[in-house]
Order: C-alpha cells, then sequence, then structure tokens
C-alpha cells in the first residue's frame, strides 16, 4: 500500500515538474511538432486499418442478429454508427494507442534515463520532465481527437463496404440507418473521452519511462507496465466519463 | 575551485559515502580514482547534484551548492559541462544538433554564431566532416568527443568527466585525456575525472583523491602516488602484473 501511495505521489510530482514554465518556447514548440509526427501523423495507418475492419465486423454481427423481419434494416447502419462513435472511435482506439504510442513514450524515455540523457540535461540546467514530456502531452491532446474522427469516419465507411459488399444492407438502407436519429452530442462525448484517455496514455507511460532505476530489462518492464496501467486506467476513466457525460 | 566537506551518502541504508572532505583546484585536472564500486560516480554526481546527499557542504567557490533550490542550481548548472562513461549524446540528435543544443537552449545568439561556435568546439576536439552523423554512426572516441564538445560548447567554468576513457583503446584514451587537459589549462577551468585507468593517472593526474569503499584514503599527485604508504592505494596502483613486476625491481 505504501509503495503505491508512493508511486501516486511521484507521479503527481513529475506532473508539477511537467507544468512547470518551459526553458524556451522556441525549443518547445520545434519537440511539439516532432511529437506530432512520431505520435500522431505516425498513427493514423494502425488507426485506420483497424478502425476499417471494426466497422466491417460491427455491421456484418449486426446484421447477422438482426435477422429478423421486425427489425427495420436500416438499423445495422445505424448500431454501426453509434458502436464507431460511442465506444469504439476513443475506447478501443485508446487501448490500441496505449500499446502502439504507450509503449514507445515509455522505453524513449526509459532508455534515455539508462544511458543518462535525462542526467546530461539535468546538467545542463533543463527541466528535464518538461522538455521530454511536455511536448508528447500537447501532442497527443490535440492529435488524438483528430485519429477519433478518422477512426470514426473510416470504421463507417468499413462498415459501409462490408454491408453492401456481402448484401447484407443495401447502401441506401445503409445511409439512412447512419443518419437516422443522429445525436451530434456523441461525437463531443467521445472526444472528451478521448482527452482523457490520450492524457493518461501519455502521463502514465512517460512516468513508468521517467523513473526506470537499471539496464534494457528494466526499459522492457516499464515498457509493458506503461501499457497495462494505461490500459487498467482507459477501461476505468471510461466507466466514470459514460456515467458523467450520458446519465 | 570546488569544495566537499564531510560528505555522506548513502542508498537503502547502505553507506556510500563516508565523511569526504576535499577541494578541487581551478585550472587543475583533479582525478578521483579507485575500484569499480567504490563510490567514484556517486561522488561527482554528488558533486554535480544529480543525487542529494544526506549530510555535508559542496561549495562552487563561495556558494553552497547542495542547499540551493532548482532555480539558483540552475545558474551554476549553466557553467557545468559534462562528460558521462556513456557519452549520454541524445541520439534523436546529430551531432551538429547535440553540441548546439546548450546554445539553442540557454544563448540568444543568432543562428550564425551557434554555427561558429558548434565547427569551433567540434574543430577543437578533431571531429571534422561528421556534423550529419547521428550518435549510432559514431566510434567510442568520436562520441566522447563530441560529448566534450557539447560539454565547452558555453565554455563552462566546470568539468566533470565520469570515465572518459572507459571502453576505448588506449591511444584513444591517451587522446582524450590529453584533449581533457589541454582544455582545463585553456579555458582555466576547474575539471574532475574519474577514473580507474592508471594511465590517465600518470598522464594528467595534478591532483589525485583515492577513495575506497567510500572513504577517501589518500590525497596527493601523479608523483606522489608512487611512493605512498597507503596499503590500500598502493594495492590499487600495483594490481596489474607489469606494474608489481617495475616495483619489485625498483626495490
Amino acid at each position: 500500500m505504501i509503495k503505491f501511495l508512493t508511486q501516486i505521489g511521484l507521479y503527481f510530482l513529475l506532473l508539477k515538474k511537467v507544468f512547470s514554465k518551459p526553458e524556451k518556447a522556441s525549443i518547445y514548440y520545434r519537440q511539439t511538432m516532432r511529437e506530432f509526427v512520431y505520435l500522431g501523423l505516425n498513427s493514423i495507418g494502425i488507426i485506420a486499418i483497424i478502425s476499417f475492419f471494426m466497422g466491417a465486423v460491427i455491421t456484418l454481427q449486426t446484421a447477422y442478429n438482426t435477422e429478423n423481419p421486425i427489425y427495420p434494416a436500416y438499423l445495422i447502419g445505424l448500431g454501426c454508427r453509434d458502436s464507431i462513435i460511442l465506444e469504439f472511435s476513443s475506447t478501443v482506439a485508446a487501448l490500441i494507442l496505449a500499446g502502439k504510442v504507450g509503449s514507445n513514450i515509455a522505453s524513449e524515455i526509459g532508455t534515455m534515463r539508462v544511458t543518462e540523457q535525462i542526467d546530461a540535461l539535468e546538467i545542463m540546467g533543463v527541466n528535464s520532465a518538461s522538455y521530454l514530456i511536455l511536448p508528447k502531452l500537447v501532442a497527443t491532446l490535440l492529435f488524438n481527437p483528430i485519429l477519433t474522427l478518422i477512426g470514426i469516419i473510416v470504421g463507417i465507411f468499413g462498415g459501409w463496404i462490408a454491408g453492401t459488399l456481402t448484401g447484407v444492407i443495401t447502401s441506401e438502407n445503409f445511409i439512412y440507418g447512419i443518419q437516422y436519429a443522429f445525436i451530434p452530442y456523441y461525437i463531443t462525448y467521445s472526444i472528451i473521452k478521448t482527452l482523457f484517455f490520450a492524457f493518461i496514455i501519455t502521463s502514465v507511460s512517460a512516468f513508468q519511462g521517467y523513473y526506470v532505476d537499471g539496464g534494457s530489462l528494466e526499459v522492457g518492464r516499464a515498457s509493458t507496465k506503461a501499457v497495462v496501467f494505461s490500459s487498467i486506467l482507459i477501461l476505468l476513466f471510461n466507466v466514470i466519463l459514460t456515467q458523467l457525460l450520458l446519465s | 575551485m570546488i569544495s566537499v566537506k564531510n560528505l555522506n551518502k548513502s542508498f537503502n541504508g547502505n553507506s556510500v559515502l563516508n565523511d569526504i572532505s576535499v577541494t578541487f583546484e581551478t585550472g587543475k585536472t583533479n582525478l578521483i580514482i579507485g575500484r569499480s564500486g567504490s563510490g567514484k560516480t556517486v561522488l561527482l554526481k554528488s558533486i554535480v547534484g544529480l543525487h542529494e546527499v544526506e549530510s555535508g557542504e559542496i561549495w562552487f567557490e563561495n556558494t553552497l551548492f547542495n542547499k540551493l533550490d532548482f532555480l539558483d542550481k540552475k545558474k551554476i548548472r549553466s557553467e557545468m559541462g559534462m562528460l558521462f562513461q556513456g557519452s549520454a549524446l541524445f541520439d534523436s540528435l546529430t551531432v551538429e544538433q547535440n553540441v548546439r543544443f546548450p546554445l539553442d537552449m540557454f544563448t540568444d545568439k543568432s543562428p550564425e554564431e551557434k554555427n561558429e561556435r558548434v565547427n569551433f568546439c567540434l574543430n577543437r576536439v578533431n571531429i571534422i566532416n561528421a556534423n550529419n552523423l547521428f550518435p549510432s554512426e559514431l566510434s567510442g572516441g568520436m562520441k566522447k568527443r563530441v560529448a566534450i564538445a557539447r560539454a565547452i560548447s558555453l565554455n563552462p567554468k566546470y568539468l566533470f568527466c565520469d570515465e572518459p576513457n572507459s571502453g576505448l583503446d588506449p591511444i584513444t584514451a591517451i587522446l582524450i585525456d590529453e584533449l581533457i587537459k589541454e582544455l582545463t589549462e585553456e579555458y582555466a577551468m576547474t575539471t574532475i575525472v574519474n577514473t580507474h585507468d592508471m594511465n590517465s593517472v600518470m598522464e594528467i593526474g595534478e591532483k589525485i583523491i583515492f577513495i575506497s569503499d567510500g572513504v577517501k584514503y589518500w590525497e596527493g599527485n601523479k608523483n606522489e602516488i608512487l611512493n605512498s604508504d597507503c596499503e590500500t592505494l598502493n594495492d590499487f596502483v600495483f594490481a596489474n602484473a607489469l606494474a608489481k613486476k617495475l616495483r619489485s625491481t625498483d626495490k
């Protein structure tokens, strides 16, 4: 229990260091642009591919579970849209990003720790926590909502392709379904969740990497811990945010 | 000048530094020698503030460094350069960007002035035509020299070197030692070097302290080290076969 509380304390102390005044804005700006590419642009591919197939699977599963003529066909499109917007584009995508981006952040910062690069920054008088973590936080907080929107669009497109190619739904019915009873707030809800999840993924993974002590084995362990803890927190906050935002 | 007074440091209750007191002189290459695990690196990292000490004082000229807050420490740290055991170059930056990093971070020089300074520092350590290479493309000796160039880019008053020639061949090791000595004299820096390499001791040891198990056993210079009465020091200095043979021949 004491160890757990110590870790929580260290996490908040790290956040305090992260949000202290940057040394030189121009350098932080450059770093943030770099992180946009590494953490944001480089994640578009995986999000697009997974969203496409998830949209396809959701459409096919909804179709096979609503074969009863009582249900109108356009429900398949509606089901695909709401599943993608409410849960997949934010939560499932965040779990995938926890694996990709989270392990990347933990191993990058962890390697810098064990190879004394963080000590080198400290010796120069640079606030290493802020320099290394703040640009990543800014980049993921700004870019992950874009990934969410891409996930929504590609996911629904995947559903449409799968539905029409397999013949489980006509194109007209699917398009009618995705427009039927649309609640724009669901998009806001999804983006709010994405912002929380982006913060969790980046800060928890950076924390695991920043306090690595040892060698390459410990960097690997930190990377695993980053993914596990981020995923658990994402699922926990998913429940809390859903209750707060949709009740 | 850097003074350390009654320094104590422990990890999880195990004492690593025990009542260390020493003065490191300006314009000289000061060496901390001792076996692996004797506490050399902990002492060096405590001096630069990377480790918090339990008790004792660390003075940089007339400033009690270890009692300063983060912002005040930053002012003194801007006068420090450090060469780490593994060089600690930033992997994602090129050679030029590594050396330029402190200039970008802490000066308002124009890009031309920064370029001039970067090239001067790289030339000074004999790194030519490698500006655009990444650290992974450099040899061990080149990495050390680039790390020295980065350390001197802001004209530091204090230079700290942790095992500067570990993992290097004897010739490159001598080149690095000579470079450190030359730079120390050129810029009148207070240089502290951690080493267990006796070649370095005999090459550049203007002031030497010997520590073992976290205790300072001996202090002197390279001329005095071979004639010491300190048994623990002699065990260290004459550890290798050649040194033992030379000593028995002398006797």
